[in-house]
C-alpha cells in the first residue's frame, strides 16, 4: 500500500492541534510545581469543572459567548483560590507524597460535585466557532482543532512574555528558585502561591473550555488530565519550555498511534514514552536535575 | 491503672504481642473471627470476605508505600494479575486451590519487581507517575491480549474446591479468607522484626543514609516491590475466587487510588493502620448506602445522588485524613488506648 502523506499530514496537523491544548493544561500543572512544588494530580478535574462552568453559563444561562468565556475563567481562578487557600495551605511543609494524595482526594470530590450539579451524562458545548473546515494547502483541518491551536498557542507565548517581564512572573520565579531568599527581599511568598493557583485555575479552565468544544463534556474527561501528566514528566517538572515541547510530542504520538495502530493504542504509546523518557532522562527533557546530598 | 511495662530484654521490646491484656484482647478476637460465621447473616458474611480481601492488598501497599516510602498507584492492576493467573490455573490446568494463590502470588512478584525496577533512577512522585504507566499498561494487557485472557468478556471461574468441598458461599470462603488474612498480617508484623524489615524502614526514611549504611538500595526496594506485590497477587486471587469472574473493568485505577487511600486513612507505615484502613474504607460506602436508605422516604432522589456522594465522600476522606490526622485511624486507637492506660490522669 502506498503511503498517504495527505492523510498522514493531516492526522500531524490534528496531532499538533491536540498537542497545544494538551500544553496549555500542562503549563497549568507547571506553574502550580513551580511556585508551591505541588505535583497537581487534580489538574484534569480543575479543567473539566471549567468546561462545566462555561457549559452553564453559556447553555444554562444563555449567555453570550464572550460573556460566558470570562465569566468561566474567573471562576476557574476562583476554584484555584479556593482550592489553594483551604486544602494546599494547611498542607504546606508536609511530605510531597501527602500534597500529592490531597489532589487525588480533591480530583474526587470535583467529579462527585460535577456528576451531582450537572449529571453524569456527557454532553455537548454549544458551539461557538462554527464548523466551517479550514485548509491549509489540500489539507483538511477540523476549525475547532485550528481555534484551539491558535488561541493556546497565543497563551502559552503570553504566559512566557509573563514570566519573562512582568513583576509578578519575575516573583514566581524567584519563589521557585529559593523561597527563603524570596522572602528576605520582600516578596509576599503566600501570596504568589495563591497568585500561582488562580492564575493556573483560569489556565485550566481555558483549556477545558477548548477541549470541550472540540470533545464534548463529560464527567470522566478529567482523563485528559493524564496525558497532561504524561506531558510535564516527559518536559520536565518545572520547565514550560518543557510543558510545550512536551505537548507537542505527546500530541503527535497521540494522534500517530491512534490513527496509524487503533485507538486502543493511544493510552498505551503514551505511557510507552512516559517510562521509556523516565528510564533515559528521568527529570525530563528539560527539568531541573534535583542533586541530592546526605 | 497501668502506666508503663517495664521492658528488661531486647527479646521483650521487640516482641509482636507484649503485654499479657494486648494478648487477652488478641485471644478474645480469635474467639470472635472463630464465632462470627456463626452469628452473622450472609450479606455480613460477604462483607467480611471482602473486608478479608482488603486487608490482604492494602498490607501490602503499606510495605512499600509505609514502611519502605515507595509511592504506587498500580496495586489494583497487581490484584489483576492475581486474578487472572488464577483464573487460568483453574480453568486451564486445574490445579489445586491453594497453589494457585501461591502461583498468583508469586507471577504478581515477579510482575511487581519489573514495575519495580525505575524505582532506582526516579523516587517520589515520578516513580508514582510510573506505576501509573505500568497499571494502564497492564490494563491493555488485559483487555487485548484476547487469546489468554478473554478480552473485555473477562473470564469466569468454577468454585474453590479444597479437601472435596466446594466453597461458594461466603460462609465457606470466609475460612479460607480469615485465616490467610491472619496469616498475611502476621508475616507482614514480623517482617519488621527482622534485617529486612528494618532495611525497608532505613531506605523510607533517607535512602541516601540507608545506602551509606551499606543497604543495597536496589535489591531491597526490588523486594519491596515484590514482596507488595506478592501480597497483590493473593488477594487478587482470593478476589476471583470470591466473585469468579475476572474482567479488565474489575480493577480499574480508582481501585489503586481506594488502596492508597485506605494506607493513609489507616495509618502509614503501621500494621494495625493497613487493618483499620481497610475494614473503614470499606465500610464506609456500605454505611452511605444505609443512610442513603433512611433518608429515601424525605429524599426522592436520594438513591440517584449515591454514586456521586460516594465519590465525594471518597475525596473527602482522603483530604480530611491527611489535613486533620496525618497518621490516620492507627494514631487514633493509639490515643483512645493511652487514655484508658493513663486514666484517671490526663494525656
Amino acid at each position: 500500500m502506498e503511503f498517504d502523506w495527505l492523510f498522514f499530514f493531516e492526522v500531524t496537523l490534528a496531532g499538533l492541534g491536540s498537542g497545544a491544548l494538551l500544553a496549555l493544561t500542562a503549563l497549568a500543572f507547571v506553574l502550580i510545581y513551580k511556585a508551591t512544588k505541588v505535583v497537581n494530580l487534580a489538574i484534569g478535574e480543575m479543567l473539566m469543572v471549567g468546561a462545566y462552568l462555561f457549559f452553564s453559563f453559556a447553555a444554562g444561562f444563555g449567555l453570550p459567548v464572550w460573556l460566558a468565556i470570562p465569566l468561566a475563567l474567573i471562576g476557574g481562578g476562583l476554584l484555584g483560590a479556593i482550592v489553594e487557600r483551604t486544602i494546599i495551605r494547611p498542607m504546606l511543609g508536609e511530605s510531597a507524597i501527602s500534597v500529592f494524595m490531597v489532589t487525588i482526594g480533591l480530583g474526587s470530590v470535583l467529579v462527585g460535585l460535577v456528576e451531582i450539579v450537572w449529571g453524569a451524562a456527557p454532553t455537548q458545548l454549544p458551539d461557538f466557532m462554527g464548523t466551517t473546515p479550514l485548509f491549509i494547502g489540500a489539507a483538511y483541518v477540523s476549525r475547532k482543532i485550528a481555534i484551539g491551536f491558535a488561541v493556546a498557542s497565543i497563551v502559552i507565548a503570553a504566559f512566557v512574555l509573563a514570566f519573562r517581564f512582568w513583576r509578578g512572573g519575575v516573583a514566581l520565579r524567584a519563589t521557585a528558585t529559593d523561597q527563603g531568599a524570596a522572602y528576605s527581599c520582600g516578596i509576599d511568598v503566600p501570596k504568589v502561591f495563591s497568585a500561582a493557583w488562580i492564575v493556573a485555575g483560569v489556565a485550566a479552565a481555558g483549556a477545558g473550555i477548548l477541549v470541550g468544544a472540540v470533545g464534548g463534556i463529560s464527567p470522566t474527561m478529567g482523563v485528559f488530565g493524564l496525558s497532561a501528566l504524561v506531558v510535564v514528566i516527559v518536559g520536565g517538572l518545572d520547565s514550560i519550555a518543557g510543558a510545550l515541547v512536551g505537548g507537542l510530542i505527546v500530541g503527535l504520538v497521540e494522534a500517530w498511534s491512534g490513527t496509524f495502530i487503533g485507538g486502543e493504542y493511544k493510552l498505551l504509546a503514551t505511557f510507552g514514552l512516559l517510562l521509556i523518557i523516565l528510564m533515559v532522562r528521568p527529570y525530563g527533557l528539560f527539568g531541573t536535575v534535583e542533586i541530592e546530598r546526605l | 491503672m497501668r502506666i508503663g511495662a517495664l521492658k528488661d530484654s531486647y527479646g521483650a521490646d521487640q516482641a509482636l504481642f507484649d503485654t499479657a491484656p494486648q494478648r487477652l484482647w488478641l485471644a478474645l478476637g480469635a474467639v470472635a473471627l472463630l464465632a462470627f460465621p456463626f452469628a452473622a447473616s450472609d450479606y455480613w458474611l460477604y462483607l467480611a470476605c471482602l473486608v478479608g480481601i482488603h486487608i490482604v492488598s492494602t498490607t501490602g501497599l503499606n510495605i512499600l508505600t509505609g514502611y519502605t516510602g515507595l509511592v504506587s498507584l498500580g496495586q489494583a492492576a497487581f490484584m489483576g494479575v492475581g486474578a487472572y493467573v488464577v483464573a487460568l490455573a483453574e480453568t486451564r490446568l486445574g490445579t489445586p486451590f491453594l497453589l494457585n494463590l501461591l502461583a498468583a502470588g508469586l507471577v504478581t512478584a515477579a510482575v511487581g519487581m519489573v514495575v519495580g525496577v525505575p524505582s532506582l533512577r526516579v523516587k517520589g512522585l515520578y516513580l508514582a507517575i510510573a506505576t501509573i504507566a505500568a497499571s494502564f499498561i497492564l490494563h491493555f494487557v488485559f483487555q487485548n491480549w484476547t487469546a489468554v485472557t478473554g478480552g473485555t468478556r473477562g473470564l469466569s471461574i468454577p468454585p474453590a474446591r479444597l479437601f472435596g468441598l466446594e466453597l461458594a458461599r461466603p460462609f465457606a470462603l470466609y475460612w479460607v479468607i480469615a485465616p490467610l488474612t491472619c496469616l498475611m498480617v502476621l508475616a507482614a508484623a514480623n517482617l519488621f522484626r527482622t534485617r529486612i524489615g528494618r532495611a525497608f524502614i532505613a531506605i523510607r526514611d533517607r535512602d541516601i543514609s540507608a545506602e551509606v549504611l551499606g543497604i543495597p538500595l536496589l535489591r531491597y526496594k526490588l523486594m519491596s516491590f515484590g514482596l507488595s506485590s506478592f501480597y497483590a497477587g493473593v488477594a487478587g486471587g482470593l478476589w476471583a475466587y470470591f466473585f469468579r469472574v475476572v474482567t479488565p473493568e474489575s480493577f480499574p485505577f480508582v481501585y489503586s487510588i481506594f488502596f492508597l487511600a485506605a494506607v493513609i486513612v489507616g495509618g502509614m507505615g503501621t500494621i494495625l493502620g493497613g487493618i483499620l484502613g481497610a475494614v473503614f474504607m470499606t465500610l464506609v460506602p456500605e454505611a452511605l448506602k444505609l443512610v442513603v436508605g433512611l433518608l429515601s422516604p424525605w429524599m426522592p432522589n436520594a438513591v440517584a445522588i449515591l454514586s456521586p456522594v460516594r465519590t465525594i465522600v471518597f475525596g473527602a476522606l482522603i483530604i480530611g485524613f491527611l489535613i486533620l490526622e496525618p497518621h490516620g485511624l492507627a494514631e487514633i486507637w493509639r490515643r483512645i488506648r493511652r487514655f484508658f492506660h493513663l486514666w484517671p490522669f490526663k494525656t
